[in-house]
């Protein structure tokens, strides 16, 4: 089978030694390497968002980059933000909500909501549904994750006021 | 105390599932784990000659292989029709279909080795619609099928699946008291589940050769049936475990890839994973099923609904699966909520060499929902009444039965039409003042579900230090019923629901449980578990009893968890104090049980008569009311919802947002399914298997408003009243879009998906 190289991930603020043939993709790596197991494979082809993780910041699907291609790069996943203040309110609040139901989109769901609020404190409605447009649901119709998302930004912007 | 019952906790499971720490198949490894590919028939339909494993099993790292010569013809499976091996044997019978598997050390080597798998077919000729399989002299897919155990007389042979018929009242006498008669074809596509969780299994065999087994699904007892039936194995040798579940929506109730996953554990002697690619997923478990329906309804003047006949066309696919029960329910379903007095509804399924057919969300109603519900409109435009007048004429009402008489005890349809007609504002004309370019509408349906059938079961434990244990078979699939059952049984023993813990299904300790499906755990669970805790109650007030040297009835027990002497302030004692008791002293651990079988009034053959039906008994009927509005686009015909109001009599609502939710989702995968979605195959071959081209609903396309709206019933046999939800939402979508279509457009598509171009072809009028 395919060769196999030696390499080093910076893997949610640490480096992790590891080893990846050349087509392993980062949720590969992350999945069965690194046993990271938060970011789910939906479809394996990019579309259905559930691998999503922040790369250099940026989400990124997991499922379409290569994993040799992210060894100088910067990637958190939903393991890796349970420290982040804006993870925790969207945590909080898909949970009231009832963002989720079966929850297997909802790590990718976080990254990407995480990333938005990052980029954008008090995002409307359409902001929302623009942002998270590439995350699949099959479970809520979205209407809650919208209302989760609004709801965490809303608390975190009254956190800051106070 | 609050009460625990009408509150919306959140998901019991919410830090696992927004932490990823949640553990669904995939995510699941033990020591040795091996990895397991399938190869799948490139032929609708070919005789297996032979097999050439030995490319394959040179390959370093595989281990095992297994084809149909590892299992016995007799082992076959299967809900209603055991007409299916667990694995290809001897014949193929559609494009996609596992005909050989491998066990490797790792995915990649198992997924090459498989390829390297070399099989001799002769090929058939294939029969790929229903009408194909029914002609005389059609190619005959099954040639054993009389010989095959069924749980209910089919009544057929060749590709005649199974044939269901319902009558009631005289139907020659309706059409001639009718003054209007109308009637027309519909047909509905293929929709795929699209849980986001492939599906997937892990086994594991011991010492003694017996097996553990973990997947996604939606019953760990159908596992346990489903892969003991297709391997010869004893129950008691197969333990079946559920770990988290992505999501099922149907397609995770029978058998996917779990006997084959055993039997290479079985060969390998090692732990064996499996998980499907998305496009095997697509291509090897099931969809929902095509329909075509003819509908002739029989109406007076003044818009009395007088008589319905209804025929169906089903494709089963390759094997029956629960295609018996799609067809069965779907007639019982097919005279809708209404007063119907005479009817005749006739059904056919067949077998195809297309992939299974089976459950989805809905269970075939949604199919003769959109034929009935847009032909009402039909009647209400012709008649020249207002669609929701039309409906609530005819509604079934308090004191009335379902077709074929069956009572119901609780009916809350006039109020979901009520709350829907003020919540949107209804009116007609319906069209609505659209931008330039844009057309406008209103659009509405009713429908019905059940959600009692078959049996389950719950056992109530009383811990030694006074918090409870609670299993059940029931399996939470995502919507919540992990936390709905401990709201019940916190409720009836007054304790906070973190006092209860509610263990994971488990075939060697859990009761049974028939499955996650037919939107009844709430009902037939909830039974179970109050049940089950009121055994408990009982004992812990005889416990509390030889205490206070009083009668159990002078007992009762007080929020949080004491039991105290009535009228008599300070007399009490905590359930620690009345479990350690049990424990240590007298009367041993507080257990208590509960199971049943549906055994609620069912259809009464005084008032219809009924061929083929698969389900002894089913009932307790939940109601809904859509409404949307829509927008059509003038120049593309594509179709948006831009705000949608669903009133859902459920009942009770255990966890009001659970319900919402319940509705919320069902709608959008409802408008999936009446606007995009389709399976479309090219010849033998399914032509859309991926997410790229099999395209579901966005945050984009999901309407601006949803209004859920919960109706309450108060259902008297229901647990806290509640009847069920999980479907309901789903039925009337597909019809309510297409009623809303046909107003701002002057169209009436009989097809569904209404695809821009299926729209855009329909206004532009005939010869577009």
């Amino acid at each position: 089978m395919a060769d196999r190289f030696a390499t080093t991930l910076k893997i949610n603020g640490q480096p992790q030694a590891t080893t990846a043939a050349l087509e392993d993709t980062l949720l590969t790596t992350l999945r069965e390497g690194l046993g990271l197991t938060g970011a789910k494979r939906g479809c394996n082809q990019g579309v259905c968002g559930a691998c999503t993780v922040l790369v250099d910041g940026r989400p990124m699907r997991s499922c379409l980059s290569l994993a040799l291609g992210c060894a100088d790069k910067d990637v958190v996943t939903i393991e890796g933000l349970s420290e982040s203040r804006v993870t925790q309110a969207l945590q909080k609040t898909f949970a009231s909500t009832g963002a989720f139901q079966c929850g297997f989109c909802t790590p990718g769901m976080l990254v990407a909501a995480t990333s938005l609020l990052m980029r954008n404190a008090a995002p409307s409605d359409g902001d929302v549904r623009k942002a998270l447009s590439g995350q699949l649901c099959r479970c809520t119709g979205y209407f809650k994750i919208i209302e989760a998302v609004l709801a965490a930004a809303a608390e975190l912007r009254s956190g800051r006021s106070t | 105390m609050t009460a625990q019952v009408g509150r919306s906790l959140p998901q019991l499971e919410s830090e696992a599932k927004t932490s990823g720490s949640a553990k669904y198949i995939a995510d699941l490894t033990l020591p040795r784990m091996l990895h397991g590919a399938v190869l799948q028939s490139p032929h609708a339909h070919a005789r297996i000659l032979g097999y050439d494993l030995r490319e394959a099993l040179a390959q370093p790292g595989v281990q095992a292989i297994v084809t149909g010569d590892d299992v016995q013809d007799a082992h076959r499976m299967g809900a209603f029709i055991k007409d299916e091996h667990a694995i290809a044997k001897g014949k193929v019978r559609y494009v996609g279909e596992a005909v050989a598997a491998v066990a490797a050390e790792t995915e990649a080597i198992a997924r090459h080795a498989a390829r390297l798998i070399r099989v001799d077919y002769a090929e058939l000729p294939a029969v790929l619609t229903p009408e194909a399989a029914l002609a005389p002299g059609a190619p005959v897919i099954h040639e054993e099928f009389s010989s095959f155990f069924k749980v209910f007389d089919t009544g057929t042979d060749g590709n005649l699946c199974s044939r269901t018929s319902f009558a009631t009242g005289d139907i020659a006498r309706g059409w001639a008291e009718s003054d209007r008669i109308f009637e027309n074809h519909f047909e509905t596509q293929p929709q795929a589940h699209l849980s986001l969780e492939p599906c997937g299994a892990l086994a594991d065999v011991d010492a003694s050769g017996a097996v553990t087994l973990w997947s996604a699904n939606q019953s760990v007892f159908r596992v346990q049936a489903n892969v003991c039936e297709s391997l010869g194995l004893p129950m008691a040798r197969l333990r079946c475990l559920t770990p988290m579940i992505g999501a099922g929506f149907g397609n995770k109730m029978e058998p996917h890839v779990q006997p084959i996953v055993v039997l290479l554990a079985l060969k390998a002697r090692r732990p064996v994973k499996m998980i499907l690619t998305r496009e095997q997923d697509f291509e090897m478990v099931r969809a929902r099923h095509p329909f075509k329906i003819r509908v002739k309804t029989g109406v007076k003047k003044d818009g009395t609904l007088v008589a319905r006949e209804v025929d169906v066309l089903l494709d089963g696919g390759a094997f029956a699966d629960d295609s018996p029960g799609v067809l069965g329910y779907s007639l019982l379903m097919s005279c809708g909520p209404y007063r119907i007095p005479h009817a005749h509804c006739h059904g056919r399924l067949a077998y195809t060499n297309r992939m299974r057919f089976g459950a989805m969300r809905g269970f075939g109603v949604p199919q003769v929902n959109f034929a009935t519900e847009s032909q009402l409109d039909e009647i209400a435009d012709a008649l020249g009444m207002d669609p929701l007048d039309l409906r609530r004429k005819n509604i079934l009402r308090e004191g009335d039965s379902w077709f074929g008489g069956q009572p119901l005890l609780s009916n809350g349809l006039a109020e979901c039409i009520e709350r829907v007609r003020a919540a949107s504002d209804w009116s007609s004309p319906r069209a609505r003042t659209a931008p330039s370019g844009k057309r406008r509408a209103l659009g509405m349906s009713c429908a019905g579900h059940i959600g009692g059938l078959l049996s389950t079961g719950a056992i109530v434990r009383l811990l030694e230090d006074g918090t409870v244990a609670l299993s059940t078979g029931a399996v939470d699939i995502g919507q919540g019923s992990n936390t709905v059952l401990t709201q019940m049984c916190a409720e009836a023993l007054k304790v906070p629901a973190s006092s209860v813990r509610i263990n994971s299904p488990d075939t060697d300790g859990s009761p049974y449980n028939w499955g996650t499906t037919a939107s009844r755990i709430t009902f037939m669970t909830g039974r179970s578990v109050l049940g089950a805790a009121g055994e408990v109650e009982r004992k812990i007030r005889q416990q509390a009893a030889e205490i206070f040297e009083c009668a159990a009835e002078d007992i009762e027990l007080l929020p949080g968890g004491k039991a105290a002497l009535k009228g008599v302030p300070g007399k009490a004692v905590s359930f620690a104090e009345v479990s350690a008791r049990a424990h240590w002293a007298f009367g041993g651990p507080i257990v208590g049980t509960h199971s049943w079988v549906f055994d609620q009034a069912t259809v009464d053959p005084k008032r219809a008569v009924v061929v083929g039906l698969p389900f002894p008994r089913i009932g307790i009927f939940s109601f809904n009311a859509t409404v949307v509005e829509v927008e059509v686009d003038d120049a593309t015909g594509k179709t948006s919802v831009l705000r949608a109001w669903s009133a859902c009599d459920v009942g009770r609502a255990i966890n009001p947002r659970m319900v919402e939710g319940q509705i919320e989702g069902g709608f959008v995968q409802g408008m999936g399914y009446a606007l995009v979605e389709e399976l479309v195959w090219d010849g033998a071959r399914l032509a859309n298997p991926t997410l790229m081209d099999y395209k579901i609903p966005t945050f984009v396309e999901a309407p601006a408003e949803m209004h859920p709206i919960i109706v309450e019933s108060h259902d008297p046999v229901g647990p806290y009243g509640a009847k069920s939800v999980g479907e309901i939402g789903i039925n009337g979508v597909a019809s309510a879009i297409a009623n809303a279509v046909a107003a701002a457009t002057g169209a009436r598509i009989r097809g569904l998906p209404l695809t821009a171009e299926r729209v855009l072809r329909a206004t532009l009028g005939p010869g577009a």
